[in-house]
């Protein structure tokens, strides 16, 4: 397997503040990886290294195989970047934008003027392709900024929280564009605040906090290191609490955890559908009435709290975006709520 | 995948790196014409100050060995054009800093001098609208230039390059503060310390020593004196420091030096230049 990014070790400090304090990261060509950490983390830090804007006090890295401190231009040439900020110029319209940056590439005026339209399509902005940038909305802004890191076709794209602030429909139609790239073979490094969009994009996740990487792994390898599936059941009301507990407890594998102002029990089981069956036949027994009755995994929330002991500060609009996603993301869209 | 339809980008040289800048000019002058305004804004203040100066005080100041104020004044609401310049420059650096723009075009194969040299080059057409803007003013209160073509056009030349070294002083600056009220702020300090600590309005006569020392070798005031000369307004002074006598000849020195130092310091900045 190509890697198209490696780092170890990376380090920067700012005055006598360590941003970043040896941080290591591979990503294999043609995958997606998400950075994920709260404000301050070391996000951006990390990905103006790799993008060759600022240089490293410690460690190195290489990008689509070229040194990024050594090899800058090589690296230049292979990489888009779409930064925290959507970075459009306001005053001229979004054909001019991708037009200026595609004679800046050296596509040639007629490779520029193709080029630039080819995107306006694909980013459905033709229709205000001719409008100064600073009437279009954050989507809008955001759509075409991402077709800006476009425009040369890189090899290795950088997208530094591509969503931070947009509405959960705009947020679809990016990630559906993020995934348009992966499936033509990018490589994706992809920083976020946000658990649902990591889990959604990334094909690796690698949590930072203070400059240091805390856990890396596939979304799934994440949430089982906070724990295993379990099984929440609801009762209709609390008389029943009881007779559902000790029915459960005959076949959970560790004592069963009640919330009694929700009238919830949560319960780990034995692995497969067996375990299941048994509970549900046990339940059935009682006569108590169910409400609800679901097997449970930890969601990326849980793993950042369990990891770094604080909440995200997204978690409200981290929701809003799985509430989009119900379709792919039903189960813990329903678990946020 | 779809990159190999265009590859990778062509190598930068000498070629691309002129095509990178024309096309970087090309930005900002689609910039002024959309947003005249930052024209005027730049014209207006000095054109004003010639309205006032030529009509309000002609009637009470003279300056001895020339016939009227405005023949005096007018070099010295040039070099006002030209510092005006570092507000401009610092605008708009800042500004491209702020959105990130600059982040792109530094993550681009192209030459880490065509952002700045781009910058500076398009706000030098500004200063020049300026320069005409000022130039109409003192001809409608009754300044004239008495020396020929040559001399003439050397005195305009002198204020272009005096602007174009505060572009880079203004970029520099730009850099550094970011924050457009607090580059407001400096630009207009700059403004006022260096118009007033010169001979731009008046000579110098009645300075303590040491002041007199500084605002004499103040770039206002010998760009202006040497345009005064050039022009044929009002003559260099007899006796005095080299830089009061000889304007002229130190001058295209002082410019020159000015270029040499703030355009490498505000390309090496440019490098290490991040966005929080
Ligand atoms: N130019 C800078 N000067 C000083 N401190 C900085 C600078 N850039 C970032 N930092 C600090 O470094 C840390 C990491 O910042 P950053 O990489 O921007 O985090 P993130 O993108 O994850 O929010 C933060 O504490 C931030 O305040
Ligand atoms: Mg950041």
């Amino acid at each position: 397997m190509d890697i198209a990014i490696q780092a170890s070790g990376l380090g920067k400090r700012y005055g006598d503040h360590q941003a970043l304090a040896g941080v290591d990261l591979e990503v294999a060509a043609g995958t997606v990886l998400g950075l994920l950490g709260p404000n301050g983390a070391g996000k951006t830090t990390t990905v103006r290294m790799l993008a060759t804007l600022l240089e490293p006090d410690s460690g190195r890295a290489t990008v689509a195989g070229f040194d990024i401190v050594r090899q800058q231009r090589e690296v230049r040439r292979r990489i888009g970047l779409a930064g925290q900020y959507a970075a459009v110029d306001g005053l001229l319209t979004g054909r001019e934008n991708l037009e200026l940056l595609g004679t800046l590439l050296h596509l040639g005026r007629k490779g520029a003027r193709s080029r630039a339209s080819e995107l306006l399509a694909r980013f459905e902005l033709e229709g205000a392709a001719e409008k100064p940038v600073q009437t279009y909305s954050g989507g809008m802004r955001r759509r075409l900024d991402l077709a800006s890191a476009l425009i040369a076709a890189p090899s290795v794209l950088f997208l530094d929280e591509p969503t931070t602030g947009l509405d959960p429909a705009s947020r679809q139609v990016l990630w559906q564009m993020v995934r348009e790239q992966v499936g033509q073979g990018v490589t994706v490094l992809l920083t976020t605040q946000y658990l649902e969009e990591a889990d959604f994009l990334a094909d690796r996740i690698l949590v930072i906090d203070k400059g240091q990487v805390l856990a890396e792994g596939t979304p799934d390898e994440l949430k089982r290191k906070v724990g295993e599936e379990w099984l929440e059941v609801g009762l209709a009301d609390a008389d029943g609490l009881e007779a559902a507990l000790a029915a459960l407890a005959k076949v959970a594998v560790a004592s069963p955890t009640v919330d009694r102002a929700s009238r919830r029990i949560s319960v780990q089981l034995a692995d497969g559908m067996g375990a299941i069956t048994a509970a549900a036949a046990a339940l059935e027994g009682t006569g108590v009435e169910v409400v609800d009755f679901a097997l449970r995994r930890p969601s990326l929330d849980d793993v950042f709290f369990h990891l770094t002991g604080r909440e995200t500060d997204q978690g409200q609009d981290a929701s809003d975006a799985s509430d989009a996603s119900a379709t792919t993301h039903d189960k813990r869209a329903k678990e946020n709520q | 995948m779809s990159a190999t339809s265009f590859g990778t980008v062509a190598p930068g040289g000498f070629g691309t790196g002129v095509s990178d800048t024309v096309a970087l000019i090309g930005r900002h002058l689609r910039h002024l014409r959309r947003t005249p305004e930052k024209i005027i804004a730049v014209t207006l203040t000095p054109v004003a100050m010639v309205g006032i100066l030529g009509y309000l005080f002609a009637s009470v100041v003279s300056v001895q060995g020339t016939a009227q104020y405005h023949d005096y004044v007018m070099g010295g609401v040039f070099a006002q054009v030209a510092l005006s310049c570092v507000g401009v420059a610092a605008l708009g650096v800042s500004a491209d800093l702020r959105t990130g723009l600059i982040d792109r075009f530094r993550s681009l194969p192209m030459a880490r001098s065509t952002v700045l040299v781009s910058h500076t080059a398009a706000d030098l057409v500004t200063s020049a609208v300026a320069v005409v803007g000022v130039s109409l003013a003192g001809l409608a209160v009754g300044w004239r230039i008495h020396k020929g073509f040559l001399p003439a056009a050397l005195g305009f030349v002198l204020i272009l390059a005096f602007a174009y070294a505060m572009l880079w002083l203004g970029a520099l600056l730009g850099m550094v503060m970011r924050n457009a009220e607090a580059i407001n702020g400096v630009s207009a300090l700059v403004l006022v310390i260096f118009s007033f600590l010169s001979s731009s309005f008046m000579p110098l006569t009645g300075l303590p020593t040491w002041l007199r020392t500084v605002a004499e070798w103040n770039p206002v005031s010998v760009v202006s004196a040497a345009c005064r000369q050039l022009w044929g307004n009002a003559p260099a002074a007899a006796h005095g420091s080299l830089a009061v006598q000889h304007p002229v000849l130190l001058a295209p020195i002082l410019l020159a030096a000015m270029i040499g130092v703030l355009m490498p310091v505000s390309m090496r900045v440019y490098r290490t230049a991040v966005v929080r």
